[in-house]
């Protein structure tokens, strides 16, 4: 038990990244991460919403009847949202009127929805809480990187301070201004993946099919 | 059997069903949407008046900065209630004489609300606003009787979203004093730049109408050079935001124009060469 708590923690920070390697939650990972201060709250507002949509599904996983399950996850999922939401507006003005939609949007996050489906539906609602938290924390460092080198690149900052200086305000730095634009997160992405495949070659998938080798005798 | 359901009660008996019965998918169903719509609705309404206070704040923060009182002393309530707020009827230009409390009167409520509000026909809808409300608050900061400074809200379409702000002008009704927008979604690093603070300060100095009273004032492309004609008239473009730029050129447009604060600014102007 203590060791399946650990792996649900640890294991999708790397070896089963949500992002990296089942290339989920693609869509917010674009439009959020300008800026690190964005990023962090939208990751604080995912984990949340992973973790306890996990629990709550699991807790009446047994009761659910299949014909409606998504319907029943999605009503869990999108209720949770809405209270993030809220007490964002209430407690974190500011910061929620920079994220405006993509709040919302974590209904549609296919993270979230995936891990209700794939462990909560299965697991006991403590596991399936921790599941939810591992998986929100390999979101968040996909995340927290991306918005890393597109805010320091892009606009010379992090978390909103001036890092290095830029030219329109008399410094050295002329901001890549693509990589404040939502491709750019794709090309970073598409580094780490390709990063992180090959330190551990094991995440490489095998191609669907291969030019087979054909032998005269079969020809034949 | 009939007795191990009894005791199981009402709640029990359903749930002992077998998980496709239709009844126990309808119990599920209508349970379910119970618990969460109480969850969401309390949550809804305990937080509401946090929300709609932060809301507020947010509008007088910005109005104080946009007139540069934020950098003083004193709460925001306080600062605030150095402005005395007024409702203009945007048609004739003249102070509404309505039972409205200015203070509480929503302009974009009232923009939607078709007793409120006239639909613009499209030439005249530049800005990209659809509906205009009859009425706009106008923030009046006074010493004595001369006014010093007022603060128009505009608002209109730029590139991706429809960007809400303050135009604060001195008490001539000419010079601008600043220009802030306090909601927007433009692109962050681009058309976001409407927040720099180093392109806000630009506004600084600059007049809206030229000799005949034509409305002047735009963004262009590129720098403006001080020394060419019109260039209180011009502020510099932002780099890669042309819609986000032209956006902001229409919107002072159309709400400094005839249809917009336009009859109000004439009418103080004409008061203030009497």
């Amino acid at each position: 038990m203590a060791s399946q708590a650990k792996t649900n923690v640890i294991d999708p920070l790397i070896d089963n990244n949500p992002i990296t390697l089942q290339v989920l939650g693609i869509c917010s990972a674009l439009a959020v991460t300008t800026n690190m201060m964005a990023s962090l709250i939208m990751c604080i507002a995912l984990t949340t919403v992973c973790a306890f949509s996990g629990a709550f599904i699991s807790a009446i996983r047994k009761h659910i009847p299949g014909n409606i399950r998504i319907i029943v996850q999605m009503t869990i999922i999108a209720s949770l949202v809405i209270i993030v939401d809220q007490v964002l507006k209430a407690y974190a003005y500011e910061a929620s009127k920079q994220l405006s939609v993509f709040v919302g949007l974590i209904i549609t996050n296919c993270i979230v929805l995936g891990r209700a489906e794939a462990y909560a539906m299965k697991n006991p609602p403590l596991l399936s809480f921790l599941d939810g938290i591992g998986n929100g924390l390999g979101y968040s460092l996909i995340l927290m990187s991306v918005a890393f080198f597109r805010e320091l690149l892009g606009a010379g900052k992090l978390f909103g301070v001036q890092v290095i200086p830029v030219a329109s305000e008399g410094g050295w730095y002329i901001p890549n201004g693509l990589m404040l634009l939502p491709p750019s997160a794709f090309f970073v992405i598409g580094l780490m993946i390709w990063g992180i495949r090959t330190w551990k070659k094991e995440q490489v998938e095998k191609p669907d099919y291969q030019i087979h080798q054909v032998h005269r005798t079969e020809v034949l | 059997m009939a007795d191990s359901t009894e005791k199981k009660g009402f709640l029990g008996s359903f749930l002992s069903l077998p998980n496709d019965n239709p009844k126990k998918t309808l119990f599920v169903a209508i349970m379910l949407c119970l618990v969460c719509s109480i969850l969401v609705s309390t949550a809804a309404v305990s937080l509401k008046p946090l929300q709609t206070s932060n809301k507020k704040d947010d509008i007088k923060r910005n109005i104080l900065a946009v007139t540069g009182l934020s950098d003083q002393e004193g709460t925001l309530d306080e600062l605030f209630s150095r402005f005395e707020v007024k409702l203009v009827d945007l048609d004739t230009g003249l102070y509404a004489i309505s039972d409205i409390d200015p203070v509480v009167y929503d302009q974009r409520k009232a923009s939607a609300d078709p007793m409120m509000s006239v639909a613009l026909p499209g030439g005249q809808d530049i800005a990209g606003i659809s509906r205009r409300a009859n009425m706009a608050p106008v923030y009046l900061l006074t010493e004595g009787d001369t006014i010093k400074q007022v603060v128009l809200p505009v608002h209109g379409y730029g590139l991706w979203s429809t960007l809400y702000g303050f135009l604060s002008l001195e008490g001539d009704f000419n010079t601008i004093t600043g220009l802030r927008f306090y909601e927007h979604a433009e692109t962050p690093g681009l058309g976001g730049e409407v927040d720099n603070p180093k392109w806000r300060a630009k506004w600084d100095g600059k007049k809206v109408f030229d000799e005949e009273g034509n409305v002047e004032i735009r963004v262009v492309r590129g720098y403006v050079d001080e020394k060419t004609a019109n260039a209180e008239h011009k502020v510099d473009g932002l780099s890669g935001a042309t819609l986000t730029s032209n956006g902001v050129t229409n919107l002072l447009q159309y709400w400094l124009g005839d249809h917009g604060f336009g009859p109000y600014l004439k009418n103080m102007r004409s008061e203030l060469g009497k």
